[in-house]
């Protein structure tokens, strides 16, 4: 047991799933060409007039409802002053005094323990652009860098967490319970990698039972919720190191290097920080009322947690299913069609998590990539209960479906894969297996019954597992008591 | 009240001759001054003023209204590379 105790806060910036711009109509697509989606008011050209997305502030209500945050009567822009080459105004407009919500919180768990971790603020924000650094592969040691604003103006969602977080592991876990719950909510893409979802953390360690806390880093460049942990990790061990050396904690910022998979120390020319906030005079308050807030938490729908409530409960499933179904927000919607037309939620689920994932995986796809729906998915289980074709076939037929985007019906009928109930066609190969096999015959009769198992296989194999099983275990056990 | 000058202008990257300092020190201290006359309301009662005009809400629609004059923008970039504002070495 270590003698420090670890603080973590997190910062959350994640990009809000709008059209176009914060504060112009600018479009916020990804992967253009450089500097495309750029004009006067995001580039800060003199006289122009910034005006507030309305999807914006109600992607980041519906995100502080879902949050349990209390949305503040009203919240003010302010400009947040300094000099950066990715800022082209010299000031970034975000919430600062006066928030668009404040005091929520979030549940995590980790290693099957729940814990709870404040939220203290949600706010809103813009996006800088992009820089491109030139002569070296990061910002260190490079000669010049380019820059991208076609970024520069996103609608930014900042969320501020408490100091609650205790461990790397539970700042991951805290990581991924948000991801999922934004993915959910339909707020944000949340894909660390790609920069739709970024955190910075405050970190520090204190001795096991001291209530102040130590001196904290900031640790940035943390892109993939591998990184938070292993960036925690080493600047967690750091902390210690310097402590039991003797020495002390410098207030600063760190980068996390993912190669070395530790932090570095980093001064900037903006060394004072010194932003003179001031309220945006070119933006007014945000009042939201409480029929429109009212409105926005209709849009949320069902939370994560209650989801996964609900398909333990109502369908029967076990915590670890009703776990992997929610996974993914697609996947729960896929779920949810197919029973609506099936209701056998356990038989449904098994093929979700078991055939079709497999698929899924091995082709590293979606299931909202591909071109399947619930309904095909039920027309094949609804063979199998008609008796059209076998359990077996159904896993040959929903592969031939998935890879050939044919329907269900034409699968079933071209590939000849339908189930033989014809009792004169399942005797005909009952006597051909009967024929073949002289010896096992011998023994069944000789008393050792479990032979029949054997025989029933060589009948399902000589049919190429088309007949049915239920009609020929029948008839074989019939045709062997009259021979 | 004394304004540091010099720290003033660092934040915003303006080089000030020694006589400048002197001149700007004076004046912003005799504005800062003014604007002091306020500390002897009674402001308990009255909410932060963040605007000087009544109005809240102003809100548009999420459409994309693509910008005409992209090219007139990147031409005031001093130098330009691969469609990107090329800028001097960022960290010291």
């Amino acid at each position: 047991m270590s003698k420090y105790e670890t603080v973590i806060g997190l910062e959350i910036h994640a990009q809000l799933l709008t059209e176009s711009k914060m504060f112009c109509g600018c479009s916020t697509k990804f992967g253009n060409k450089p500097n495309t989606n750029i004009c006067p008011v995001c580039t800060g050209q003199p006289g122009v007039l910034p005006v507030t997305n309305k999807k914006a502030i109600e992607l980041a209500i519906k995100t502080a409802i879902a949050l349990s945050c209390k949305i503040e009567p009203s919240s003010v822009f302010a400009r947040k002053n300094y000099f950066y080459p990715d800022l082209p105004k010299a000031y970034q407009v975000s919430q600062y005094e006066l928030p668009l919500a404040t005091g929520g919180h979030i549940e995590i768990e980790v290693a099957g323990q729940k814990k709870r971790i404040g939220i203290i603020r949600v706010h809103l924000e813009e996006d800088a652009g992009k820089l491109v650094h030139q002569g070296a592969d990061r910002i260190m040691g490079s000669d010049s860098s380019l820059v991208d604003y076609n970024r520069t103006g996103v609608p930014l969602m900042e969320i501020v967490s408490e100091p609650d977080i205790r461990s790397p592991l539970e700042a991951k876990a805290f990581m991924e319970t948000l991801q999922h719950l934004l993915q959910f909510i339909q707020v944000c893409d949340a894909k660390m990698e790609e920069g739709s979802l970024r955190c910075d953390a405050n970190i520090s360690i204190r001795p096991v039972g001291d209530k102040k806390l130590g001196t904290k880093t900031e640790i940035k460049n943390m892109n993939s919720f591998r990184g938070v942990l292993k960036a925690l990790g080493s600047e967690e061990k750091r902390h210690a190191e310097v402590k039991e050396a003797g020495g002390t904690i410098i207030q600063e910022t760190r980068y996390f290097d993912d190669t070395t998979e530790t932090t570095t120390g980093m001064r900037s020319k903006e060394s004072a920080h010194d932003y003179r906030y001031f309220p945006e005079p070119d933006l007014v308050p945000v009042e939201p009322e409480g029929a429109w807030i009212s409105e926005i938490k209709k849009t949320i729908g069902e939370l994560p947690e209650a989801k996964k409530q609900r398909f333990e409960t109502e369908c029967g499933l076990s915590a670890a299913d009703a776990e992997l179904l929610i996974s993914s927000p697609v996947l729960a919607a896929f779920f949810e069609q197919a029973i609506k037309l099936h209701d056998k939620p356990k038989i449904v689920a098994n093929w979700i998590m078991g055939d079709l994932t497999a698929y899924l995986n091995e082709n590293k796809k979606a299931i909202d990539e591909i071109d399947f729906t619930p309904a095909q998915l039920v027309e094949i289980l609804k063979s199998i209960d008609k008796g059209t074709i076998s359990g077996k076939i159904a896993k040959t037929v929903l592969v031939e479906v998935l890879k050939s985007g044919k329907q269900v019906k034409d699968v079933i009928a071209e590939s000849g894969m339908t189930q033989v109930s014809d009792e004169g066609e399942i005797i005909k190969i009952i006597k051909e297996v009967l024929k073949h096999n002289p010896g096992p015959v011998a023994e069944y009769k000789k008393g050792k019954k479990a032979t029949i198992g054997f025989l029933v296989g060589q009948v399902m194999k000589a049919s190429k597992g088309r007949a049915n099983p239920g009609m020929a275990n029948k008839l074989l056990a019939k045709l062997l008591a009259e021979s | 009240m004394k304004i540091d000058v010099e720290h003033v202008a660092k934040l915003a990257r303006l080089g000030l001759s020694e006589e400048e300092k002197k001149l700007f020190a004076d004046q912003l201290s005799a504005i800062f001054e003014f604007a002091e006359m306020l500390n002897k309301l009674d402001t308990k009662n009255t909410p932060p003023t963040s605007h000087a005009i009544p109005m809240k809400n102003v809100l548009r629609e999420d459409k994309v209204v693509p910008c005409k004059n992209v090219e007139d923008i990147l031409a005031n970039a001093p130098e330009e590379e691969a469609h990107m504002f090329k800028v001097p070495r960022i960290l010291e």
